[in-house]
């Protein structure tokens, strides 16, 4: 009796949780293996990376300050996704969000207040970040190039750009590190420390700063935008069916061009939180892979905003519990992150769909048949 | 004359070496792609089998065990890509993605573990590189202008590996054009329900495909850590699987025409070099980023077709499902 699997459906709590928690599982399982290959035990490896980015008030700070980069590349991945678009360029989109938020500031920060910097230097950032998508998108819509390949190359194209402007015509001058100069004080995006102390809350000073609030907002707008508004049904549709929402009068060019600069605005912002909140100055390889890791973060949470902030939270743990692991046991590299993050983009990105089958058949052993619907008679 | 003839020829015996790895990973991609699965991983597996190459010429002293364990691990990694992507229909380039971060990850951690220095493979000499090979009559003919310093300075004198990559070209293009697996190869990639139709199995046909981009993406990380330097550091394929992608879609997916891509690619890497703080009559100083990011630029050209056009194979990056 071979049934094929992909055709019945499975209750919403099996296909949204229980599957994503099992691939999580091999994932983290494959991570305990090679661990244990290069003689490091994996549970105690766990305990520290629990302990090193929950442990304390100073742990949670860092966790969620990475957490934030990774809300933002996640969204930006997911809305693309909706779109069904690939958007690759996450890391190149971040980057020119930086270059957008340093030229403003390089330029304003010594002549306006703080209550104009900080919406101005948010707004800088999504502008370039969407702009630098914009292209990808365009030359998608009309002249059919592949949006994976192109965001790609852009990537590489922004890298090259910022090495170029930063060591050339950024640096501050008389120095040696390609840096630009560092921001007005009104200018950086106040931390949570520093926002949270007038109402008598007293936190240990971490990079973590109020981006984070900018990111939960921008989920909330996010899922409104996508499942609430004629914009994104278009979106959607579009996605499921070009056809379809050409005949539902949708111009698909136009929708794919408004996701990836709504994609590109949105990674664009993980520049407010590190060269805003944290550097106040714009640097090399700032966003160190935190566009490549929402790809992970938006597979992981099933491209849902409330999914993306519990997967951004399990990567802000990884990446903090993993600094602090490479501390406490000799050995080990902060590069076993990277190595993990692979896995968790491997088994729940790519084999997402490799235990359905054995777990439809489970299903079908606990449940008997005729609680299948029609579909599959 | 005489005077700027050796400079040509040193940049384009350089543009030999630095488009050997792009040349190999190239030909290993348009297996891949031709077949219908996107590979977007040739940077993993060349970054993976440097790494298995450096550790055991390092730890044996034999390049040709080097060479066979980097085949070994590039080939596993391209049938975990197959795995994802031709039997449970994943997404093609999040696998890719997967293998790509995995690979910068783990060659690092392995690196160090084993090692103990900051993630680099012992200094390889003798016998556990790939040496420079003199082509026959080389010396003899070299007093011959032009044409014989070209053969002695240009052709002659590099490592097998360069000239392997060159034969694979060839091999390639009969393959692909000339053999009944390369029509095959080639009508799976198009429209795999007709070759289903005809009796033969898509499956079959697209992971022998992978497997053979695996082999030469194995051969690609060989050199860059056996043969073009003389040990595994980390990170070095440097966005080099990007490159020979961006070629193979330059080339149109078609093997001479990417193999003349990435002798442009590798033609601009190596002027690059030289360029540094030139002043260029009429442009003056080209700032080196510029060059670099060339090949890229003119990549998402070609693809926007404002020069020419570039048709992917029809059935890329869809999973074939059989039954319906």
């Amino acid at each position: 009796m071979s049934i094929n699997t992909a055709s019945v459906p499975l209750p919403a709590w099996l296909e949204v949780v229980v599957i994503p928690i099992l691939n999580l599982l091999m994932a983290l399982f494959s991570a305990g293996l090679i661990m244990l290959a290069i003689g490091v035990n994996p549970l105690e490896a766990l305990g520290f990376m629990i302990q090193g980015a929950l442990g304390d008030d100073y742990a949670l700070g860092y966790t969620l300050y990475y957490t934030t980069n990774f809300i933002f590349t996640g969204l930006a991945v997911a809305i693309a996704f909706h779109a069904s678009l690939f958007n690759i360029g996450g890391e190149g989109q971040a980057y020119i969000g930086g270059l957008g938020v340093a030229l403003v500031f390089l330029l304003l920060d010594r002549y306006l207040p703080a209550v104009l910097l900080v919406p101005l230097g948010i707004a800088a950032a999504a502008l370039f970040g969407a702009a630098w998508a914009f292209i990808p998108g365009w030359l998608q819509a009309y002249r059919g190039s592949h949006i994976v390949i192109t965001t790609i190359m852009f990537n590489f194209i922004a890298a090259s750009l910022m090495v170029y402007l930063l060591v050339n015509v950024l640096i501050q001058p008389g120095q040696m590190s390609p840096e630009s100069r560092a921001f007005e004080p009104a200018a950086w995006m106040p931390s949570m420390k520093a926002a949270l102390a007038p109402f008598g809350i007293d936190l240990v000073s971490t990079p973590l700063n109020l981006s984070l609030v900018l990111a939960l907002v921008c989920c909330v707008l996010v899922w409104f935008y996508i499942w609430r508004t004629r914009w994104g049904y278009e979106l959607r549709t579009a996605g499921f069916s070009e056809p379809a929402a050409r005949y539902a009068g949708i111009r698909p060019r136009g929708v794919i061009v408004t996701a990836m600069c709504l994609s590109g605005a949105l990674a664009g912002l993980v520049a407010v939180n590190e060269i805003m909140g944290v550097h106040h100055r714009l640097l090399l390889n700032f966003p160190a892979g935190y566009g490549f890791t929402g790809i992970a973060v938006s597979l992981m949470g099933r491209n849902h905003p409330i999914g993306i902030v519990v997967a951004s939270l399990l990567f802000g743990v990884l990446y903090q519990g993993g600094a602090e692991l490479a501390f406490e046991i000799p050995g080990i590299t902060r590069e076993m992150v990277v190595a993990i993050q692979g896995l968790i983009i491997l088994f729940s990105g790519a084999l997402a769909l490799m235990l359905r089958p054995l777990v439809v058949r489970l299903y079908l052993r606990v449940k008997p048949v005729e609680s299948l619907g029609p579909a599959t008679a | 004359m005489s005077e700027w003839l050796p400079s040509v020829f040193a940049v384009l015996d350089a543009t030999l070496r630095v488009s050997t790895p792009l040349i190999l990973a190239a030909m290993a991609g348009l297996f891949s792609e031709r077949s219908g699965i996107v590979d977007i991983s040739l940077e993993g597996k060349m970054l993976a089998a440097a790494f298995a190459a450096g550790s055991v010429a390092a730890v044996s002293g034999s390049v040709w065990l080097a060479l066979l364990s980097a085949v070994l691990v590039s080939v596993a990694l391209a049938l975990l890509h197959g795995f994802a992507c031709i039997t449970h229909r994943g997404n093609q380039v999040v696998s890719g993605l997967a293998i790509n971060i995995l690979a910068s990850g783990l060659t690092v951690v392995l690196g160090i573990a084993w090692f103990k220095r900051g993630g680099q493979t012992p200094a390889l000499s003798g016998d556990a590189r790939f040496s420079p090979i003199e082509l026959p009559f080389a010396e003899q003919i070299s007093d011959v202008p032009v044409v014989g310093r070209f053969y002695a300075d240009v052709i002659s004198g590099h490592n097998l590996l360069v000239y392997v990559a060159f034969a694979a070209v060839v091999a390639t293009w009969w393959f692909v054009y000339r053999t009944r697996f390369g029509l095959r190869l080639r009508a799976v990639g198009e429209n795999p329900l007709a070759v289903d139709t005809a009796g033969l199995s898509v499956s079959g046909l697209r992971y022998s495909a992978v497997a053979i981009c695996g082999l030469l993406a194995g051969i690609a990380g060989a050199y860059l850590s056996t043969a073009q330097n003389a040990s595994f550091v980390r990170e070095m394929t440097a966005g080099q699987g990007y490159i020979a992608l961006a070629a193979l879609i330059f080339g149109k997916w078609r093997p001479l025409a990417a193999l003349l891509a990435c002798l442009m690619f590798g033609f601009l890497d190596a002027v690059s070099i030289r360029l540094q703080g030139v002043e260029l009559p009429g442009i003056g100083e080209v700032p080196v980023q510029a060059i670099q990011a060339l090949p890229y630029v003119l990549t998402v050209i070609l693809l926007a077709g404002f020069i020419g056009k570039a048709v992917a194979p029809k059935a890329v990056g869809v999973p074939f499902v059989k039954e319906r």
